[in-house]
């Protein structure tokens, strides 16, 4: 078999195993079979990525041709994001054993079922060529992520998972009417065909209409300000090892997507022609990324804290889109790999905390800092990522993301990028002063350092980021390929 | 009046649409929510099917003297759309089902922002 026949695998495998995953009893079968799964979806998904020529590797299901059967059809962009995505569920899987058997004592096999339908679907969106498929795919990741949100023991995961579920429905809703209006006016899903059949009806409402509806189908898919509410319990109430991955992958996904339909499928000159759409984004980025830095300062539980960054870190990724341009979108492609990874790893130490202190209120942290040293240091240092201290991953986005803002003449936006950042300064030394400076409440019963099960997992991803934010040839190169793949089309 | 009636289909599918979005707004009951949700999502399946007849167009069955057929595949994507919204309204009942073990109700009124509740120990 050549590697185009073992690209599907990259999405069959998950979404065949999950069945298996489901009939297996007991709590290592299934975490072992989940783990196995998500790091062989990562190395054939870095084989395609490395093996990926100048055009697009394309693979037509059950042989029927497109543009009538569904085709898989890979380049550089969503090899990418197939890449990070794959990669941050083995991360978190990983790091989630203790964490899982902790907080979900029972029917494991299920739990680990959904976690593979879940990235069986995030990796379908990602890699398919078919704008139908990209609903199917979207829905079978949505819904097995609501079941996942209300899988922990906390009761409030239900309410989480039941409101992300009215407004998830609402979004996919709105992403099938526009479908509906594209199809309606080509007669076509197919993704490439699409992009050949829209300008000759291009200057019909009803384009438009189903243009605006994809774009606020994914705005809320993505939690962009102001369809961001789903976002912080949904992150804050679920089980730890979701959080971490849902962190890493679930927004940047709806985004990838959003770029597809809006470079590929209609054109960068139509989507920012059409519609005031760079101006929208601007405004709603902006927006988001001084709103959620803001209540993150003051949220006293810093999983929803950590939820509200990324609603900012939403915007920063919608701020390159809206600078429209290439250093803009490359911006936007090293933020995505590189958020995955900071807000991956912080979700995994405020889990780790957790495992031993069993909440996430900032007075569970008061002198965690020189109980648990180890953690919390690891913290610290993706704290520094976060926030983009020189040497860590974060500096290489907001380096890009300030070089965009003033190759576009917006002095501004540089102000606001630094004042959000020093806004992530707060509330990041929000938590380091709990931990290290407040004494611990009850001095009679120390919590321990974690086991090395959830610490070594932590601090790969210390190193992670430490390494991307060194060595940028890897990371940057891959984004300015990326983007330079989107704005050339298909 | 030919505007309403020859797009009857459409205009049925606005309204529809907007009253399952009302309801989806409206309602603080859970189970109206998902009522008000599956209404929504119907409305567009009636406008994919809409857009699949042709005027005069027969059943999509291949068979000797006919030869204009109504478009199949609308029909098909919405086959898949109809399980999706099925397996959505069943994950939102079992939710309000547990929704309402943990809580006791499923007004959400009455349950309230579920960040200011104070912390279990």
């Amino acid at each position: 078999m050549t590697l185009t026949q073992w690209m599907p695998f990259i999405v069959l495998m998950p979404l065949i195993l999950s069945g298996v995953s489901a009939l297996l009893p007991g709590k290592t079968a299934p975490w072992l079979l989940a783990f196995a799964t998500a790091t062989a979806s990562t190395i054939l998904a870095a084989l395609v990525w490395l093996g990926l020529g100048p055009e697009p590797m394309r693979y037509a299901f059950g042989n029927w041709a497109p543009p009538m059967g569904i085709e898989y059809r890979v380049d550089h962009a969503n090899a990418l994001v197939a890449l990070i995505v794959s990669g941050i569920a083995s991360l978190a899987l990983l790091w989630g054993k203790r964490s899982a058997d902790q907080e979900i004592p029972e029917r494991q096999g299920i739990f680990y079922a959904l976690f593979l339908l879940a990235l069986a679907g995030l990796l379908g969106i990602t890699l398919t060529g078919d704008a139908f498929n990209v609903f199917v795919f979207l829905e079978i990741s949505s819904l097995s992520t609501y079941a996942l949100v209300a899988y922990g023991q906390d009761r409030r995961g239900l309410l989480a998972a039941f409101r992300y579920l009215i407004m998830g429905t609402i979004g996919a809703t709105f992403i099938l009417i526009g479908i509906g209006f594209l199809y309606m006016m080509t007669g076509t899903l197919n993704m490439a065909d699409l992009a050949e059949r829209i300008p000759a009806v291009a200057d019909t409402n009803a384009v438009r209409a189903g243009f605006a509806f994809i774009i606020v189908g994914l705005g809320l898919k993505l939690a962009l300000l102001p369809l961001h509410l789903w976002l912080p319990n949904a992150y804050a109430f679920a089980p730890n090892v979701i959080t971490v991955f849902l962190a890493g992958t679930a927004t940047k996904v709806a985004l990838y997507v959003m770029l597809r339909f809006i470079y590929t499928i209609f054109g960068g000159d139509y989507s920012f022609g059409a519609l005031p759409l760079a101006d929208i984004m601007m405004v709603l980025a902006v927006a988001g990324m001084v709103v959620g830095s803001w209540v993150a300062m003051f949220e006293p539980n810093l999983k929803r804290m950590m939820a509200y960054s990324s609603v900012a870190q939403v915007g920063y990724l919608v701020l390159g889109v809206a600078l429209v341009s290439i250093i803009g979108l490359t911006a936007t492609f090293v933020h995505l790999f590189n958020h995955a990874l900071m807000k991956a790893g912080l979700f995994m130490a405020l889990g780790t905390v957790m495992y031993r202190t069993g909440s996430a209120r900032i007075e569970a942290f008061y002198g965690v800092g020189r109980q648990m040293p180890w953690t919390m240091t690891a913290f610290a240092l993706l704290g520094l990522s976060l926030i983009g201290v020189p040497a860590t991953a974060g500096f290489v986005s907001k380096w890009y993301l300030i070089w965009g803002a003033l190759d576009a003449g917006q002095v501004w936006l540089v102000v606001l990028i630094l004042i959000t950042s020093l806004m992530a300064v707060v509330y990041i030394w929000r938590v380091i002063e709990a931990a290290w400076f407040q004494a611990p409440r009850d001095q009679q019963s120390p919590v321990a350092e974690a086991p090395k099960a959830l610490l070594i997992p932590l601090w790969l991803m210390v190193a992670l980021n430490i390494y991307f934010g060194l060595d940028t040839r890897l990371s940057l190169g891959a984004a300015e390929q990326a983007a330079q793949v989107l704005l050339g089309g298909f | 009046m030919t505007v309403i009636l020859s797009y009857f289909n459409y205009w049925v599918v606005v309204l529809l649409m907007m009253i399952g979005f009302y309801g989806v707004i409206a309602h603080g009951n859970m189970d109206k929510k998902l009522m008000s949700l599956g209404l929504f999502q119907t409305s567009v399946f009636i406008m994919f099917i809409s857009a699949g007849k042709v005027i005069g167009g027969a059943t999509p069955i291949l068979r000797d003297g006919v030869a204009l057929h109504s478009n199949p595949l609308p029909h098909v994507l919405i086959l898949t759309a109809i399980v999706v919204g099925v397996a959505t309204t069943a994950v939102g009942l079992a939710l309000a089902v547990r929704i309402q073990e943990a809580y006791g109700t499923i007004e959400d009124d009455l349950i309230g922002d579920p960040s200011h509740e104070p912390e279990e120990p």
